[in-house]
């Protein structure tokens, strides 16, 4: 398959560029920040979105969705990123709506409509410590009747708070740190013995830390087999992580485009600083970095339509270097802007701290090497 | 569409009787090769055979007008003949610069009498091409040029020197870079022309590099005499030319970069030779994640290549984005041999010996050290980036 986008993409992306710009420019992602929204993304807003049929991108239309295509949620999220749009696409539309995918057809019939109408978020409660290691869950799945009962914690479970679903990875057998033994729930999201707690991070979003005292949940809810429960995961984690990729090549390109901008206008020692070699040429090699993201992120949103289940080399190697590459790109935007890049009022520090977070969530830059270096045999 | 079916089936058919068994192998190693020229000396009465056969046919320059001696195909029927070449391993019958460099140029470039005199020659292998362009005292700045050519009447007169001249010494004739303007803007005062290497005046000089024996020349010319219909293109505007060719050359550099997708990668070089741990991983954590960031910066640089493709495919020259090729694909390649040399540790720095193929190793490792200097610099692609691409002013020069 070539590595260009079809004419139905470039559509879809330059309706994406023309609502997002609209909608959702920078200054509303700071207006929540600065009123310190408690959802950290506007419902209104999402529901404007859901009504142009972004949340149910993936979703199968017999479910009220329009089964677009990965490349196309890929390219939404791209725009996204452009424009620091907060919305729970990634977590609801995207990841769950992939877990769900293998879910039971009564699962599929209670959620996917609520997800691809926009009514319904649904948050990914998967961490337990700092660093993303999901063989590490402990949380504990234990038989109870013809369910099974939850207790333990997750934290920052992203889009968590106000979530009307959690999809929740728990272990139902053996230890921390096996990949055996993990079963995969989706709980809703006011279940009894849920307790929610908000966490700040420095990107503004909405984290959650939540609690599960014996939250009582059905065999029906149980996605897939019992102890089968990481394998289950893994392609929503990898349509996760190459949305977060194309997330931040968005953030990234637009960081470099403004700074490409300014090196033109800004004048020091009586010409442009955008004429002196050591900008230029750090400029061009971060040109060259986004264009090897652009293919890995193409390519990674290609592969993961066609076979989502044998994604994750791709998906490790498009989050990997996007992550590498959008904070060399927020990095190069604040030294380059100076002293105005440092203040708040420029949107230069927003930029860098939703990049910080992208490459952190499911997986950073070593997680994603690591794993690549095992496929590959070393 | 009938048409390329009827056309891949012909085709089929020709190469199935034209095609020598022995030239259905991959080539060993460089003397395989053909390059063909005056002095040519074939390797195998094959060798000489499917040259021979695939020049008469125009095939060697497949898309080349038919008048000139070339195929005549359309693109569609070229990427047939390459793939039913690749179906049955044929080698080139013919590696030649004058077929990658200047046909190209002549075609776009030179008179109806050049095309016809030059372009037959290079199709069937018969005349082998050397590229005279840098100069001792111009490499990166290229346009600073001093080989001197004057009007003398009836002919010009060459004076000057040209070094990293590939092959000069086993070539028959020279597409060469040459001053005939002093006064103007030193980018306006450059000819294209050519002319004969057994001219009297001209000598060569082999250079050895670090890596051992090279292909590269130093070439000297001493009161070259040229007849005037050898001059390409509108005299004192050759530079229109260089550029042209130049483009072409960076894509060829920046696509030999080696980290083939899914082949032997520098991780299982490195575990076969230092071994892994109970996890199948790398004893050598440190190197690991070095080579973990090479891999994963190779892959994503061949899926960059092949996007670059398609995106031509699709209609989008890929112009100035070819400095972007040759300027990640000979940077990465150096880090790669770098690694390559750590995984292979002592045994890497055997220079002469069996087991080593007599320092193959550390002999391409050197050898990657000029990838990111021929053909620009690393530092002149960044310029060019910065300039065509960006948008970004030129210095102000005080």
């Amino acid at each position: 398959m070539a590595l260009v986008y079809t004419e139905e993409h470039e559509m879809l992306c330059e309706a994406a560029k023309g609502f997002l710009q609209e909608k959702s420019p920078v200054t509303e992602f700071r207006a929540l920040r600065d009123n310190q929204d408690p959802l950290g993304f506007s419902r209104k807003l999402w529901q404007e979105m859901a009504e142009m049929g972004w949340a149910g991108i993936l979703v199968e239309e017999q479910y009220g969705g329009l089964d677009f295509g990965f490349t196309g949620a890929a390219l939404i999220l791209e725009e996204m990123g452009r424009t620091l749009c907060a919305s729970p696409f990634l977590s609801s539309s995207v990841i769950a709506a992939t877990a769900l995918r293998f879910g039971s057809e009564t699962l599929k019939e209670n959620w996917l409509p609520r997800i691809a109408s926009g009514e319904a978020v649904i948050a990914l409660a998967l961490e337990e410590g700092v660093k993303h290691d999901p063989p590490a869950t402990s949380m504990v799945a234990e038989k109870s009747g013809n369910g099974y009962c939850l207790n333990g914690s997750k934290t920052y479970v992203f889009d968590g708070l106000d979530a009307d679903g959690l999809l929740v990875l728990a272990r139902s057998s053996g230890e921390a740190g096996q990949e055996n033994g993990l079963s995969l729930f989706m709980v809703d999201g006011a279940a009894k013995g849920l307790s929610y707690g908000a966490t700040k991070l420095l990107d503004s979003r909405n984290y959650a830390a939540v609690s599960f005292d014996n939250v009582e949940v059905s065999g029906g809810d149980l996605i897939g087999e019992e102890g089968a429960g990481l394998a289950m995961l893994e392609p929503a984690m990898n349509a996760g992580r190459i949305g977060l990729a194309a997330e931040m090549f968005g953030c990234a390109s637009q960081c470099f485009e403004t700074t490409t901008e300014y090196l033109k206008e800004r004048k020091q020692f009586g010409q442009v600083i955008g004429s002196f070699q050591g900008l230029q040429h750090r400029s061009a090699h971060l040109y060259s970095e986004l264009e090897l993201v652009k293919s890995a992120v193409i390519k990674a949103g290609q592969d993961f339509e066609k076979n989502p289940e044998h994604s994750g080399m791709i998906a490790s190697l498009a989050k990997a270097k996007a992550g590498e590459v959008a904070v060399l790109a927020a990095n190069e935007t604040v030294q380059m802007l100076g002293g105005i890049g440092m203040t708040d009022e420029l949107d230069a520090g927003l930029y860098m701290k939703r990049i910080r977070a992208a490459q952190e969530l499911l997986g950073d830059y070593a997680f994603h090497a690591n794993r690549f270096a095992k496929w590959r045999g070393f | 569409m009938e048409d390329l079916v009827a056309f891949q089936i012909e085709t089929r058919n020709w190469l199935q009787e034209n095609c020598p068994q022995s030239m259905r192998k991959p080539m060993r190693s460089e003397f395989d090769a053909c390059w063909g020229g005056r002095d040519w000396v074939f390797a195998s009465e094959d060798q000489k055979l499917w040259l021979q056969r695939m020049g008469a046919k125009g095939w060697t320059a497949p898309e080349w007008p038919k008048e000139y001696g070339g195929g005549g195909l359309n693109k569609e029927q070229a990427k047939i003949l390459k793939a039913e070449l690749a179906k049955i391993k044929a080698r080139p019958a013919l590696l030649s610069f004058g077929v990658w460099m200047l046909g190209p140029a002549l075609l776009k470039f030179g008179s109806e009498e050049q095309k016809k005199q030059f372009l037959p020659p290079i199709v069937r292998g018969g005349i082998r091409w050397c590229q005279g362009y840098s100069e001792p005292g111009a490499g990166s700045d290229l346009a600073s040029l001093q080989t001197k050519c004057e009007d003398k009447g009836d002919h010009y007169l060459i004076n000057g020197q040209k070094v990293w001249t590939s092959y000069a010494d086993q070539s028959d004739w020279i597409f060469c870079l040459v001053r005939t303007n002093r006064d103007a803007k030193k980018h306006l005062g450059i000819s294209f022309i050519l002319f004969d290497m057994a001219s009297e005046g001209v000598s060569t000089k082999p250079i050895t590099l670090i890596s051992g024996k090279s292909p590269f020349c130093e070439t000297f010319f001493d009161d070259v005499k040229v007849p005037k219909q050898q001059l390409v293109g509108t005299l004192d505007r050759g530079w229109d030319i260089a550029k042209y060719l130049l483009t072409h050359e960076r894509e060829m550099i920046g696509g030999s970069s080696d980290g083939s997708m899914g082949g032997r990668g520098i991780g299982e070089i490195a575990v076969s030779a230092l071994g892994a741990n109970e996890n199948g991983e790398l004893v050598d954590s440190a190197l690991r994640s070095k080579i973990a960031t090479a891999e994963l910066d190779g892959w994503a640089f061949l899926l960059t290549m092949e996007r670059s493709k398609d995106e031509a495919k699709a209609g989008h020259g890929i112009g100035a984005r070819s400095s972007m090729l040759k300027y990640y694909g000979t940077e990465l390649n150096k880090r790669r041999y770098e690694l390559m040399m750590a995984s292979k540790g002592l045994s890497a720095l055997e220079w002469e010996g069996e087991a080593s193929n007599d320092g193959q190793l550390p002999r391409q490792w050197l050898r990657t050290k000029g990838n990111s200097i021929e053909g620009g610099t690393s530092e002149v692609q960044l310029n060019i980036i910065s300039k065509r691409i960006l948008g970004l002013p030129d210095p102000k020069v005080n």
